[in-house]
């Protein structure tokens, strides 16, 4: 029942309803995003859309919080 | 979109709080509509996957969410970001949703507004708390619970509170190694843990099984102090504390994922919108006040659940009842059945329970030596210690001068994650927060649905 989306072109498995953010940790892609001035990487912190560490660009979307943002089949993102 | 409908009662958030209120009401007939930034009903509690596990208590919950989508508009993936009050009394609120078309502004009117957005992790800054890796103990909680998914292998629970032994067994019991909880406030152990105080036995003994069954140690008065790693988190500090959480002496344990919480944080940035008033806990959370009937200080605003104060899932369920029925005595008196006494019991049990919880797990100051100059106090703007301290000599004395002069708070988060943290070192309690957009959103909803004035220097989306 699983559908995949794709990572820097790596396919990975998503079970459906689960969060872009969801996905990539369980794929173990646990940081996706560089910070302005230290370029510290961030991933995942918060879990619930508090945070924003998780910012992400799917489908050349602007950016939206991974953790809240459930996965569509085909979607394409890119880590920094 | 707007609708020329007027609504007798908006719930915000759908955790247990805000479906018993909404279920309430809609039960006697008001016109109800509730509202969560989710894709589902359940709150952090009772989060659930898309296929969700059978589970009575869950169970239970998802029958009243069916209950309530027959009788009232549900609008999942609806983000509330401002509430205001009109000349005539009632509310209006404003929220922006996204699906297949794009992002769209959504506007409702209510003569009444309950407030049941719950709370969200505290966690306190330590050197490396921001690699990829280090999750508060609620997001390591919501993977799980949300989208099966484990927060790591080799996992550190850290942090204080009774909270942490629900986030161990859970991982533990998914498959996750969890090498240790370190408790950094009580001193006495699992055997004599406050829950057992607080005639919570089975509960707590239900933790120590599980935590024995899967061999993790339940260490108090321990913390972790310090992550390590490149890109990721690899190997964590822990110490063994003081009762004021100076580090007495240190150890290294390898893993490969923290989950950490020292508390939550009450969302009550819609009541504050709307002047309503708050008091402090004796944690130093800043929460709603509210009357016997959860009435706000705000004619037509009730608020339930943690925006009053933490005490767990089920008060927040009876708080829900509550605020719904005085709602519904308000719309229409002749529909209120039976009395109030058996949840005002339960209330007050409740409120008994939470006070005896803050008083437990108190936040004690030595967590501030365990920064260094450059750890990061705020994740956002990235601000150091060196910076908050730098404009303490520059005479900022008090938290908001702290946020003007090195602007920790002033990101996306909007002083969420930090502002515990940022009036800890500026050494005064939190105040209540002033964030007239409570959830950023994106400039083409923001034109489209906000009065002129809606944006303001507290508003990082400028
Ligand atoms: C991340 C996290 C995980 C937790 N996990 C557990 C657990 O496993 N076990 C446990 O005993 N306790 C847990 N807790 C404590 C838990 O919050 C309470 O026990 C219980 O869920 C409180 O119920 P509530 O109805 O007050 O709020 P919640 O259950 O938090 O429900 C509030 C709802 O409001 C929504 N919301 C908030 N603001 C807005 C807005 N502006 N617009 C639209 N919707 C909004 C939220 O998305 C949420 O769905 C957790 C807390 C957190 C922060
Ligand atoms: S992880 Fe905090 S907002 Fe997504």
């Amino acid at each position: 029942m699983t559908f995949h989306i794709t990572v820097d072109g790596r396919e990975i498995p998503v079970v459906p309803g689960q969060t872009v953010g969801a996905a990539l940790h369980a794929a173990g892609v646990r940081s996706w995003r560089t910070t302005r001035f230290g370029g510290r990487p961030r991933g995942l912190f918060c879990g619930i859309g508090v945070c924003f560490d998780c910012l992400i660009s799917v489908n050349g979307r602007p950016p939206e919080r991974a953790c809240l943002l459930e996965a569509e089949p085909g979607d394409e993102v890119t880590t920094a | 979109m707007t609708q020329d409908l007027t609504y007798d009662l908006v719930v915000v958030g759908g955790g247990p709080a805000g479906v018993a209120g909404a279920l309430t009401a809609a039960l006697a007939g008001l016109r109800v509509t509730l509202l969560d930034s989710g894709a589902r009903l359940g709150g952090q509690y009772f989060r659930h996957a898309a296929v969700p596990r059978r589970e009575p208590g869950l169970d239970r919950f998802l029958r009243q969410v069916r209950e309530l989508g027959a009788r009232a508009d549900v609008l999942t993936r609806h983000q509330v970001w401002n509430v205001s009050r009109e000349p005539d009394g009632d509310v209006t609120v404003h929220a922006h949703t996204r699906d297949a078309s794009g992002e769209r502004p959504v506007t409702l009117r209510a003569r009444r507004l309950l407030i049941a957005t719950g709370a969200h992790d505290r966690p306190l800054p330590f050197p490396g708390w921001d690699l990829p890796g280090v999750l508060t103990a609620g997001g390591a909680q919501a993977l799980l619970k949300g989208g099966n998914v484990l927060a790591g292998r080799r996992v550190v629970v850290s942090g204080t509170g009774p909270f942490l032994l629900p986030v161990a067994t859970g991982l533990a019991g998914a498959g996750a190694r969890v090498l240790g909880v370190y408790e950094a406030g009580g001193g006495l152990g699992l055997a004599r843990h406050p829950l057992l105080a607080l005639g919570k036995a089975a509960e707590t003994a239900g933790y120590a099984a599980a935590l024995v069954r899967h061999r993790v140690p339940y260490r108090p008065r321990h913390a972790v102090v310090a992550a390590h790693g490149e890109r990721e988190v690899e190997a964590v500090t822990v110490a063994r504390l003081d009762a004021d959480w100076n580090v007495l002496t240190t150890s290294i344990v390898a893993c490969d994922t923290v989950a950490v919480g020292y508390g939550f944080v009450p969302q009550i940035e819609l009541g504050t919108q709307l002047g309503c008033d708050t008091r402090a806990e004796p944690d130093g959370s800043v929460v709603l006040a509210v009357d016997a009937a959860q009435r706000t200080s705000v004619p037509g605003v009730w608020a339930a659940g943690e925006p009053t104060g933490v005490a767990g899932w089920a008060q927040a369920e009876v708080e829900g009842r509550i605020a719904g029925r005085a709602v519904v005595a308000d719309a229409r008196p002749q529909a209120v059945r039976g009395s109030d006494g058996v949840l005002l019991r339960r209330r007050s049990r409740g409120r008994a329970f939470g006070a005896a919880l803050h008083e437990a797990y108190p936040v004690r100051p030595g967590w501030q030596g365990w920064l260094r100059d450059d750890t990061l106090v705020c994740r956002c703007e990235e601000v150091p210690l060196a910076r908050v301290r730098e404009a303490q000599e520059l005479g900022a004395t008090d938290a908001r001068s702290v946020k003007l002069l090195a602007r920790p708070g002033m990101g996306w988060c909007q002083g969420r994650i930090c502002g515990y943290a940022v009036s800890c070192l500026a050494g005064e309690p939190p105040a209540p927060p002033r964030r007239p957009i409570a959830q950023p959103v994106t400039l083409g909803a923001l034109s489209e649905a906000a009065p002129p004035d809606a944006g303001s220097q507290d508003d990082p989306a400028h």
